[in-house]
């Protein structure tokens, strides 16, 4: 008779080969230490060049205002704001990896944590150039800073949500910062003890902040990265939420709905996780980090897509229900005239097809796992939901209540594109430089699970559990 | 800030580490602190080491939060500046909720991670001595210093006993100092490694 099992068998390990801690340490430091490769070289310089164009696109827009943008009085969101929320949303998968799974105690978050949470910070980074940009004026930002000043003790209004959203991105990207920086302090001390070269030496030393690993400074991090994880989490759906009031608390048809903040933060999650596939996929490639960022977390996360994408998808179908079931007639004729359909009905169905549709196919376990598929996939879903963004936005603008003020067609300039390709110059130089000088995994976190959720613990589980009664007992009785 | 002198076991798994620890306490030496390169689960407790009290100073920095937040804008819209913003009433209290929420969160992770640097004096710039560089890749480091009335010998063979991989005398700095690693060629670092 076998004894029961010890640990499911659908559970697969965190981290697969037959490491030690060492191993851990090796296999994450070496992209680190090594140089750059000729890859690394030509992804950064384009991406440099990217964040180039940016900056003379927004040069063109400081120096001439927001007319370069082609945004005029009716359709005074365009691309920029589009890209603000959808940056804003990409931000959220870092966290919600790093602190609600950390609550759900997910053990596989390890293996993504670190470079999700990079990406948290980088994609809030690009999201708040777009509203500070978009004021025009921006020597004036600021004035949404609540102090006293010398016009007169005029203050900011507390009621608006686009001042919620000043204070929610700002504190939403201190904190998390805070989170992804406590919790690299360890792993810098682990490549400053390792540093053979004098700048390596210097650099981590400064960026370890003279770590040890005493006891008790990690009983003091266990609790602060608790706690961290704890605010983070209620933060990150205040996040979204906040954002979608920027839209939710106006008279706008279409805006107006009380579904917002659950619909905009199902989405957030939905696209951030499709960008973490997107970098993951390509980082333990390149990086040779398949042992860590396993088949099983590619598919863990193909799942949480899967589930946001039709939350997504059942929030679409409600506020077309909503909109005919509310009589009233704005609502009806920019759901059912000037969003499924009219000119800019193509955006409305490429955002179905790529968010409700398309991510279906991932309930076929063979899908989930097809490595090609789901970098595919996270890419059409980061289309999708950037379109999301842009029918919410365009389609709701473009024929307001006036008639006569209709705006029928809106073209971004070459401008606004740039600005949008810039953000993504800035995004991906940060990754770049991220990914080759920062370990893309959280080595102290690795090793904490290694005993057991690597795959050698599984295997000697695995003759445990074949054992019959008498044998296990004879041989752990007196272990203890 | 001082210079002391330790005899260091290094370990290299966590069962013969925890065997250890208690064999060192019940044996009456003095444990300077043991170095892990990441958090093993109950030797705080191993160790004697009382709990944390660092998610206690969160709560208060979050109550902060939220007392600022709140008087701060409701001195603003009823006392120091009451505007009519749309015939909204001067006091909202629901449309204060995310502010409020905001500042909570700042102020309680900004507060608790300062607290945290404050109390494991950690900083950029800060330099400290460090046992064993592998303190924080594979080994697991614990030093106990050296008294005049200790018998280095023979907590050396009490380590070796114990199964520790690597035992050697080495002095320390145990406070910290501002520097660069790099630059770090210490004064008082004279160590003999006994065994391997």
């Amino acid at each position: 008779m076998s004894l029961l099992r010890y640990e499911s068998q659908v559970r697969e390990p965190l981290v697969d080969g037959h490491k030690t801690y060492h191993d851990v340490t090796e296999d994450i430091c070496k992209p680190v230490e090594a140089a750059p490769t000729r890859l690394w070289w030509i992804g950064f310089i384009i991406s440099v060049a990217l964040l180039l164009f940016g900056a003379v696109s927004l040069y063109k827009e400081v120096v001439y205002g927001t007319g370069m943008w082609n945004l005029n009085k009716t359709i005074g969101w365009g691309w920029d704001i589009t890209n603000f929320v959808w940056w804003v949303g990409i931000g959220h998968a870092g966290t919600l990896i790093s602190a609600i799974l950390l609550l759900f105690r997910q053990g596989w978050r390890t293996g993504v944590n670190r470079a999700a949470e990079a990406m948290t910070i980088f994609a809030v980074i690009c999201a708040g150039q777009f509203p500070i940009w978009h004021m025009g004026r921006v020597w004036m930002a600021f004035f949404v800073m609540p102090y006293p000043n010398t016009r007169g003790p005029l203050w900011v209004n507390f009621n608006s949500p686009l001042l919620w959203d000043v204070f929610a991105i700002s504190t939403y990207f201190t904190v998390s910062l805070l989170f992804w920086y406590s919790g690299l302090i360890p792993d810098m001390a682990t490549l400053r003890d390792r540093a053979k070269k004098k700048w390596a030496k210097a650099f981590y030393g400064v960026a370890s902040f003279g770590w040890t690993g005493s006891t008790k400074h990690w009983q003091r991090h266990e609790s602060l990265s608790l706690v961290l994880a704890g605010l983070s989490t209620p933060l990150v759906l205040s996040v979204h939420t906040i954002v979608s009031f920027d839209f939710a608390t106006s008279v706008i048809p279409g805006w107006h709905t009380t579904i917002f903040p659950p619909y905009f933060v199902a989405g957030a999650i939905f696209s951030g996780f499709a960008m973490v596939q997107t970098l993951m996929l390509v980082t333990r490639k390149i990086m040779n980090l398949e042992d860590y960022i396993t088949i099983s977390h590619i598919e863990n996360m193909n799942k949480v897509i899967v589930l946001t994408g039709s939350i997504v998808g059942c929030a679409y179908l409600t506020e077309l229900f909503m909109a005919w079931y509310s009589a009233v007639k704005y609502e009806q004729d920019i759901f059912f005239k000037y969003r499924i359909a009219g000119p800019y009905g193509w955006s409305y169905w490429l955002m179905m097809t790529c968010n409700v549709i398309t991510p279906q196919l991932f309930w076929s376990k063979k899908l989930r796992r097809n490595i090609a598929f789901t970098f595919l996939m996270s890419i059409v879903v980061n289309v999708g939901m950037w379109f999301e963004r842009f029918v919410i936005i365009v389609s709701s603008l473009y024929r307001d209540y006036l008639p006569s003020s209709w705006s029928v067609y809106y073209r971004p300039t070459i401008w606004e594109v740039g600005f949008y390709l810039g953000s993504f110059g800035l995004f991906f130089t940060c990754y770049f430089l991220f990914s080759k000088y920062f370990p893309v995994i959280a080595i102290a976190e690795i090793k904490h699970v290694l005993k057991k959720n690597g795959e050698s613990y599984k295997e000697q589980m695995d003759g445990i559990e074949e054992q019959s009664v008498e044998e296990f007992a004879h041989e752990h009785a007196h272990a203890h | 800030m001082s210079v002391k002198k330790f005899v260091v076991g290094c370990f290299d798994d966590e069962k013969t580490l925890f065997p250890a620890v208690k064999n060192t306490r019940k044996a009456g030496y003095k444990i300077h602190d043991v170095y892990t390169p990441f958090p093993i689960h109950g030797l705080d407790h191993a160790m004697g080491l009382r709990d944390t009290s660092l998610h206690t100073a969160g709560f208060i920095y979050a109550l902060t939060g939220t007392t600022t937040a709140l008087t701060f804008m409701s001195w603003v819209f009823t006392k120091d500046w009451p505007l009519n913003i749309g015939g909204k009433p001067h006091f909202p209290l629901p449309a204060f909720i995310p502010i409020v929420f905001e500042l909570t969160v700042l102020c309680a992770a900004v507060g608790m991670v300062l607290t945290f640097c404050y109390l494991c004096q950690l900083a950029p710039f800060v330099t400290k001595d460090h046992f064993h560089l592998r303190a924080t890749d594979d080994l697991f480091v614990m030093p106990i210093e050296v008294t005049d009335k200790t018998n280095v010998e023979e907590v050396k063979a009490f380590f070796k006993n114990a199964g520790a991989v690597e035992v050697f005398e080495k002095e320390a700095e145990t406070g910290w100092w501002l520097g660069r690693y790099d630059k770090a060629k210490k004064a008082f670092e004279k160590e003999e490694i006994v065994t391997a």
